[in-house]
């Protein structure tokens, strides 16, 4: 049977960071295919180019055998592609019909007007079609992440969609809600719809896929039957990579906890979260995207009020309620978001360094800049951050450079553990070198070092010891030594089994 | 029933009408044919400006330069019925909606097109526009002599026994509902407002509707600047100084969120409504007009609180999600124990 939607030779990258080469799959009308991948392998980006969201740099994409190219969103949904995507975008404050129906309502016959009743008679039809209970007035802000799915199911039905991508859909829905997604999905298929379907989990993979296409690092790596392999077979087509980057090992001795965590709980976001880091130590926190570890980091930092628990440093207990209380208890936080959350991007590379710690400038900065460049430029060049001027602007700064900025900003304030977010997202190679072996002489010179990663080969080779968190809660936490990418990764996705 | 109680436009419209019972009560001038006569006719401009300015709003934006647009466009075609008295009305008033039109496309090429903040480019715009208007008039007044009687008559002229004026404001009031409620245009201006990123994915072409609000929103402004100069007989360089504030305040007591996306035709004229009783009972109480900005503001403030509570709670509820279905596993045995 020939297949619905080919890609071929697709390839993207963006700026020196190359997110996928030479990048194939087809899906067939009727079959469920699983794209597979770790977090950072490219499958988002891959959606991304098949709903006309990006252009790729190289390759093709068919529909029917056509070859088709699409520079708009618009442009994929007419040739047939739809994607639900993983955060559910969609108009809060509108009703479900008008969800489903945006940028094609259906008009009325005689004067030209929305056909209202019609719109949420069809919308209805849709839900009848795929046997979900919903109402077409609803308003989207009232529905579950769930009932936000099915709409964005129902919308890419309104637009004759022959092919269906849905970027883990049950990343964040209840057990009885994930029944519910599986029966639709077979209902796509009954339809002769090709349903493309992102998934972390290999119950889910096995459940309803009829083939899987493999992805690491932007690369196609295999494909095949899904019952013609095995869980274990996977994961290691997932995590098997050769070397190509080496982590500096350094001595550093491993002294008293500094930080420890007793039962951390968040009303909402996390759960009984208890661990310690020790001076001189690296302790890496991997997990899924999405399950709590940013969250655990923000309740550390001030940044969000906990339920219950205790933070003790050096053995004392503290109330963090604020990022000042961190900050002077010795928690400093490099966050994810560097744009938003992390550099003042408008401001001086000396301007960002000091800025945490301008009280100790006294109430006027006058005369003082010299002193404040001092202390900017030692900072950097333990970083190896080569700026022409510590008065430039860190907008103009490369990524890495940025981070460098960052991270020299919050050793500035000499903090006893500092808690990195995802420290090398989205820069290059060389940089990534520099923040790995930057890490590893923070530790030796005695701090504690807790890292927020996606990035499976950089936790295994950086961190003492791993922290895998699953859905709010630490599943695991490792030893390096008995740390394997495949039992960190079966761990992270909730497998019982490995 | 209860459930009409509950939308703010019911509760809205109720208290509009108890405020101006209760203005009555005391000054039963107020509620006479003649007071609500000229309640409407005052606060006929400040409903055609509201609904335009709600569109602008509804895509998140807000343009701030209506006020001194009205003003420039009511002067220039005050000027122009001065110097021209031949020109007839009828090619006046398109005149001036042509130009309020054009300086409206201005704002919208800036912020549709070269993605720029609309409230610097419409604040910028505004102090434009309010030079303009002295460059262009040195700073004379055009008063009432120097205008012709067909000019200054017709916003007060009655048909069907009410002034055009409030016939304008009704037509406004008509087409801005069948515009938000029954045209793609205006549903999409919901979805921009609403998550711009999601109205990109679905097709909405973002600028271009952008551009269009910001230049209905100076047509409106034109049109009001005829009006308002004809009607007061008057035009100078200061006409509806700070005008654009009771516009906005208009918006936000009506429940269009400054936010974007949300908002309705009903809610914003009784925003008007609301603001045009308040301006016209303070005389009628003998309160003295200091009072006037006072009160509006508070009533604003108010207003942003309430629909500040209706807000979503911030954070991915990564416990709850997963609530049901660990609870489910658990009971099942499932679950491996999770080492220390």
């Amino acid at each position: 049977m020939a297949p619905i939607l080919t890609a071929q030779g697709v390839s993207k990258r963006f700026g020196g960071v190359r997110a996928l080469h030479e990048m194939h799959l087809t899906a067939h009308a009727g079959e469920v295919l699983a794209l597979i991948g770790e977090n950072g392998a490219g499958k988002s980006t891959m959606v991304k180019i098949l709903t006309g969201i990006f252009a790729p740099d190289a390759g093709e994409i068919a529909i029917d055998g056509r070859p088709l190219r699409f520079d708009t969103p618009l442009a994929a949904a007419r040739a047939g592609i739809t994607a639900v995507h993983q955060e559910t975008v969609m108009f809060d404050q509108l009703s479900v019909a008008e969800n489903i129906f945006m940028g094609h309502h259906p008009m009325a016959r005689g004067w030209p007007r929305i056909d209202w009743p019609g719109m949420e008679n069809r919308a209805a039809a849709l839900f009848e079609q795929l046997e979900i209970d919903l109402s077409p007035a609803a308003r989207v802000k009232d529905l579950s992440i769930a009932q936000r799915h099915f709409v964005e199911i129902a919308r890419a039905l309104s637009q004759q969609s022959k092919v269906v991508i849905m970027d883990e859909p049950s990343a964040a829905l209840s057990r009885r809600e994930i029944d519910e997604l599986y029966r639709i999905v077979g209902r796509l298929k009954a339809r002769g719809t090709a349903v493309i379907f992102i998934s972390h989990k290999f119950d889910e993979i096995f459940a309803i896929a009829d083939r899987y296409t493999v992805m690491r690092d932007g690369n196609f790596v295999g494909e095949g039957r899904v019952e013609d392999t095995t869980p274990q077979a996977l994961i290691s087509m997932m995590v098997g990579r050769e070397v190509d980057q080496i982590y500096p090992k350094r001595a550093a001795a491993i002294g008293q906890a500094v930080l420890e965590v007793r039962d951390l709980s968040h009303p909402t976001e996390f759960d009984g979260i208890s661990f310690q880091v020790r001076r001189g130590e690296i302790l890496g926190f991997y997990g899924l995207i999405g399950a709590g570890r940013s969250e655990v980091m923000q309740a550390l930092f001030g940044l969000s009020a906990v339920s219950r628990g205790e933070i003790r440093i050096d053995g004392s207990a503290l109330t963090i309620r604020s990022p000042q209380d961190a900050i002077r208890s010795g928690i400093a936080y490099v966050p994810e978001d560097r744009q938003h959350e992390g550099a003042h991007l408008g401001m001086t590379i000396r301007e960002n360094v000091t800025l945490p710690q301008l009280r100790r400038f006294g109430l006027f900065l006058l005369g003082k800049r010299r002193r404040e460049l001092q202390i900017a430029r030692s900072y950097c060049e333990r970083l190896r951050l080569k700026a022409a001027d510590f008065d430039q602007a860190v907008e103009e700064l490369s990524g890495g450079n940025q981070q460098k900025v960052v991270l020299a900003k919050w050793l500035a304030t000499k903090p006893k553990v500092i808690i990195v977010d995802e420290p090398t997202k989205g820069i290059d190679v060389g940089s990534k070198a520099a923040v790995h072996e930057f890490l590893g002489e923070l530790v030796a010179q005695g701090l504690a070092v807790i890292m927020v990663s996606s990035e499976l080969p950089e936790v295994l080779g950086l961190a003492d010891r791993i922290v895998v968190m699953h859905r709010g809660r630490i599943r695991r936490e490792f030893a390096a030594a008995e740390a394997s990418s495949e039992s960190v990764a079966a761990a992270a996705m909730g497998a019982a089994a490995c | 029933m209860l459930s009409m109680l509950r939308r703010r436009e019911v509760q809205l419209g109720l208290i509009v009408v108890a405020l101006a019972c209760a203005v009555g009560f005391r000054a039963p001038v107020f509620l006479s044919a003649r007071g609500l006569d000229s309640l409407f006719t005052d606060t006929a401009i400040l409903v055609m400006m509201v609904l335009a300015q709600m569109l602008v709003i509804l895509t998140r934006g807000v343009d701030l330069s209506v006020a001194a647009n009205l003003a420039l466009c009511g002067m220039l075609v005050a000027r122009i019925g001065q110097f021209h008295p031949g020109v007839p009305l009828a090619l006046l008033v398109p005149c001036a909606m042509f130009f309020g039109l054009v300086l409206g496309s201005i704002n919208g090429l800036l912020i549709g097109f070269l993605r720029l903040p609309p409230i610097v480019v419409t604040l910028g715009a505004m102090s434009v526009f309010r030079g303009s208007i002295f460059v262009m008039s040195g700073g004379a007044w055009v008063s009432s002599h120097q205008m012709s009687p067909a000019f200054i008559d017709f916003p007060l002229q009655r048909l069907l026994g009410l002034p055009h004026l409030v016939w304008l404001a009704v037509g406004a009031t008509l087409l801005a509902a069948y515009l938000t409620v029954y045209t793609r245009f205006g549903r999409e201006l919901y979805a921009i407002g609403n998550h711009p990123v999601s109205a990109r994915y679905v097709g909405i072409p973002i600028a271009r509707r952008l551009f269009a609000v910001y230049a209905i929103s100076g047509l409106v402004a034109g049109l009001c600047g005829y009006l308002w100069v004809a009607r007061y007989a008057v035009a100078f360089t200061e006409i509806a100084n700070g005008f654009e504030l009771s516009v906005i305040a208009a918006c936000v007591i009506g429940g269009v969120s400054i936010a974007g996306g949300v908002g309705t035709v009903a809610g914003a004229v009784l925003g008007a409504l609301f603001l045009g009783v308040i301006n016209n009972a303070l005389p009628l109480l003998q309160i003295s007009p200091f009072w006037e900005s006072a009160i509006t503001g508070a009533i604003i403030l108010v207003a942003v609180v309430l629909n500040a509570r209706e807000g979503p709670q911030p954070g991915r509820r990564i416990l709850d999600a997963h609530a049901a279905s660990e609870s489910r596993a658990a009971a099942a045995g499932a679950e491996a124990t999770v080492e220390p």
